[in-house]
């Protein structure tokens, strides 16, 4: 029998799986980026569904909790994904610029020109 | 020779007309010279106060930073086929009169890349301007392995091979190192030239923030882990 927070958390996954399904779908995200959201979406399903799974592991890598190896791999996790996340502002930055530049290295004649038909 | 001067500019009105109107019209040695005025997206009347000093104006719609300043300044001068790009701040930082004095190893073929060292020489320097300055110099030795004494001038002169060559990403204030990384990367002649900064209250207001160190050094570390 499932108790509350197992349920509740059972409601999250699967709801987060949907969407990781519905994106690729649509195309929104790639195959690879689905494959790991999947990965990391199926495992905390076993860890709500089965928690002794996570103790099994805690108790591998020389952890005491099971609680405690999701907090450490979350963590981690995170850290990761917030670099990616810089990393891809970085590149948006970057494409912006390149946007911008050619914009403005089109129009630096016609400031000239209006520039000169204004004094006229 | 022809050459571009680029200048840079975010917010300058108050000071913009009367540092275009000192850029020298000739230089010794030179049988052009190009001023281009990059206005980075400025929302006072910087724009306004260029035209009414009569020069060409290159445009961002949004501001991008120092760095993507300069490297569409370069882009211009590349497209105007110029042999000598010089880069000059428009917060009246700079003397005028340097511009000579940096471009002239570049014709006599004895740089590719000249930096204008503010602090070679350095006389009548702000202490905070001092450390920060030690600092990046100390950062660009570290992880680019380029000595330097002043990283991060504004006053810089660049070959024509050098214009080619130099490919940098940073938009920021995080550029000036990395221009000295491609300059090195692509085997360039880096040479060093004491300038002199003039010190305003304005160009302190204007230059960059002590603060901002930490942010460039966060987007350096990115760029260098990613």
């Amino acid at each position: 029998m499932f108790t509350a927070i197992q349920i509740f958390l059972l409601a999250v996954v699967i709801f987060a799986i949907s969407r990781v399904y519905l994106r690729l779908k649509e195309g929104v995200i790639t195959s690879r980026m689905a494959f790991f959201w999947f990965l990391i979406w199926i495992a905390a399903l076993v860890g709500v569904i089965l928690p002794a799974t996570t103790t099994r592991i805690a108790e591998f890598f020389g952890v005491g909790r099971g609680v405690d190896i999701i907090v450490y791999i979350s963590l981690a996790l995170l850290f990761y994904l917030v670099f990616r996340i810089y990393v891809m502002i970085e590149d948006l930055r970057h494409q912006i610029t390149y946007i911008i530049r050619e914009i403005s290295l089109s129009g630096s004649s016609k400031i000239r020109k209006n520039r000169k038909r204004s004094k006229k | 020779m022809k050459v571009v001067i680029v200048v840079p500019v975010f917010n300058e009105s108050p000071v913009i007309y009367k540092v275009l109107k000192s850029i020298p019209k000739k230089i010794n040695e030179t049988s052009l010279v190009d001023v281009v005025v990059v206005n980075d997206g400025s929302g006072d009347d910087t724009l306004s106060e260029v035209q009414r000093a009569g020069f060409v104006i290159v445009n961002h719609a949004i501001n991008r930073g120092l760095g993507a300043a300069i490297k569409t300044g370069m882009e211009y001068a590349r497209k105007k086929r110029a042999d000598i790009v010089v880069t000059f701040d428009g917060d009246g930082q700079h003397e005028p009169s340097d511009i000579e004095k940096i471009i002239l190893p570049i014709i006599q073929k004895k740089a590719d890349l000249v930096i204008g060292s503010r602090f070679k020489k350095s006389k009548n320097v702000p202490m905070d301007r001092f450390f920060l300055n030690w600092f990046a110099n100390f950062i660009t030795f570290l992880f680019y392995g380029v000595a330097t004494t002043d990283s991060q001038s504004g006053l810089r002169a660049f070959s024509g091979k050098a214009i080619t060559l130099i490919d940098f990403k940073g938009e920021r204030m995080d550029f000036s190192s990395e221009i000295l990384l491609e300059a090195k990367r692509n085997n360039l002649k880096i040479e060093e030239v004491p300038i002199r900064a003039i010190y305003t209250e304005y160009s302190r207001k204007k230059g960059q923030k002590n603060l901002n160190a930490i942010p460039t050094f966060t987007r350096f570390l990115v760029r260098l882990l990613r």
